[in-house]
């Protein structure tokens, strides 16, 4: 009998939530590492009992745990994240330039195939692996040579928040950071480059189609089909057919293309989800009602799902991290809000259901479907 | 012996009751202080520290015999009385509310 096991990582501690595959009724455990931010909890695809925790507050610093027991044990591994080589520096907010500074780590992204290799994307941005389950880390220092001089930090810092690896090929990575946009390596992270034709960042950019710059807000691929990406911009809902060298708009119909997250569906492909938020200064759901969008036709023509979630009065925010499928039929979509809702739609968004409403703002949700 | 007091996160993490104790060569200084509490506690490495510049993590604060020294020299000798082991020296999470 499958279960699911859903990974949630908010501004007070992490919490893991179990479910049969009904996904109707839920055991709520934790918090674990209680009143540390929890910004990304994930695990292993290959060992799912393997699962990496980023844990921080701005008084002690940055954690990194691990578990060997799918979360009931957890155990501190490295947190020396040290950039390689030249320092270097990047643009500061008066647009003088500034060194790098390690902040904290955004997101753990561990291999499709060895639950001992897993990445981590810091603020300030950059990229490192563990080949070590986290024991040791080392940058990949090329990426910040992709024009790093000239990124610069947005509203919520100089983060490198989306890591996608290609399944089919090793060598591929794509990266993205906020406000400076997203890379592609095709060598394992030896060498990287822009992958920003066709982002237009109308408002934001004295150049809207400039090479860096663009804020991207998150970026996801479906594992059959790594070609495809698809990205949520600070506006616009973009996708590329050719792994990054070219994006075109697939905002359609959505009530506001503004959002954070952006998920596909396990089994379809060409099914898409978007959480529209008012503007870049109004987080919260247009009109007070809190909407999924789907796209089944890979974009443009987007539905709203509303079952089960509420439909006034509603101003909570769903951060970058914090949606996610699992792999069970039908597809489960999950999400987290700043307002410490968790919602579950077992049937692929037709129908919501929150399985916990009271916890600490939700930064990052991930799932893992055991079998 | 040397008696420190963590703050509650990192009792937790390192596993340790409020206060503990730590043998310190001289001169006891806030730098031989952390290095002793580090080696003794190596989770505790960049918690207290930066592990980069090694300088005190902006909201971490060192009070000792009712004094703030986190401003002081890490190199200046510590009150005798936290030498001795009289005093404790407090390592404490700064007031960051509002």
């Amino acid at each position: 009998m499958a279960t699911v096991r859903v990974l949630v990582g908010t501004r007070k501690g992490a919490f893991i939530l179990t479910s049969d595959a009904a996904r109707r009724d839920w055991d709520i455990n934790g918090p674990f590492f209680a009143g540390w931010e929890i910004y990304h909890i994930k695990g292993s695809s290959v060992n799912p009992n393997c699962i990496y925790a980023s844990q921080s507050t701005a008084w002690f610093g940055q954690l990194i745990q691990r578990s060997d027991d799918g979360g009931a044990t957890w155990t501190p591994v490295s947190n020396e994240f040290v950039y390689q080589g030249d320092l270097g520096t990047h643009q500061w907010y008066d647009g003088t330039q500034h060194p790098w500074e390690f902040k904290r780590v955004w997101v753990l992204e561990p291999s499709p195939t060895d639950a001992e290799v897993v990445y981590a994307g810091v603020e300030d941005a950059a990229l490192f692996r563990s080949d070590d389950g986290g024991q040791s880390w080392r940058e990949l220092p090329a990426l910040r040579q992709a024009k790093g001089s000239l990124w610069q930090p947005g509203a919520g810092g100089m983060c490198l928040h989306s890591i996608l690896l290609d399944p089919t090929d090793p060598q591929r990575l794509f990266t993205a950071i906020s406000a400076a946009g997203a890379f592609r390596s095709d060598d394992g992270g030896q060498s990287w480059r822009p992958a920003t034709h066709g982002l237009k960042s109308n408002w934001e950019l004295p150049d809207p189609e400039a090479e860096i710059g663009h804020c991207v807000h998150s970026i996801t691929m479906h594992p059959s089909r790594p070609q495809v990406l698809f990205m949520q911009k600070h506006w616009d809902v973009m996708r590329s057919d050719d792994a990054g060298e070219n994006w075109y708009e697939i905002s359609g119909n959505l009530p506001s293309d503004f959002g954070f997250p952006i998920a596909v569906h396990a089994h379809e492909p060409e099914t898409i989800y978007v959480v529209p938020i008012q503007s870049d200064s109004e987080h919260y759901p247009p009109e007070g009602r809190l909407r999924v969008y789907r796209s089944r036709t890979g974009g443009n023509e987007w539905e709203a799902l509303t079952h089960g979630l509420p439909q006034a009065h509603c101003y909570v925010n769903v951060l970058r991290s914090a949606m996610a499928v699992d792999a069970l039929d039908p597809c489960g979509v999950y999400f987290g809000t700043t307002g410490g809702q968790v919602y579950v739609s077992p049937d692929s968004g037709d129908h919501w259901r929150a399985i916990v409403q009271h916890l600490p703002p939700v930064l990052s949700v991930e799932v893992q479907t055991l079998r | 012996m040397i008696r420190v007091v963590l703050p509650h996160h990192l009792r937790t993490l390192a596993n340790v009751g409020k206060e503990i104790e730590l043998e310190v060569s001289e001169p006891v200084t806030l730098t031989t202080a952390l290095n002793a509490l580090e080696a003794a506690y190596p989770l505790l490495r960049g918690t207290i520290r930066d592990r980069s510049t090694g300088q005190r993590r902006p909201l971490i604060r060192f009070f000792a015999c009712g004094q703030d020294l986190s401003h002081e020299s890490p190199d200046v000798p510590l009150p005798a009385a936290v030498a001795s082991g009289a005093e404790p020296l407090l390592i404490v999470g700064a007031m960051a509310g509002g």
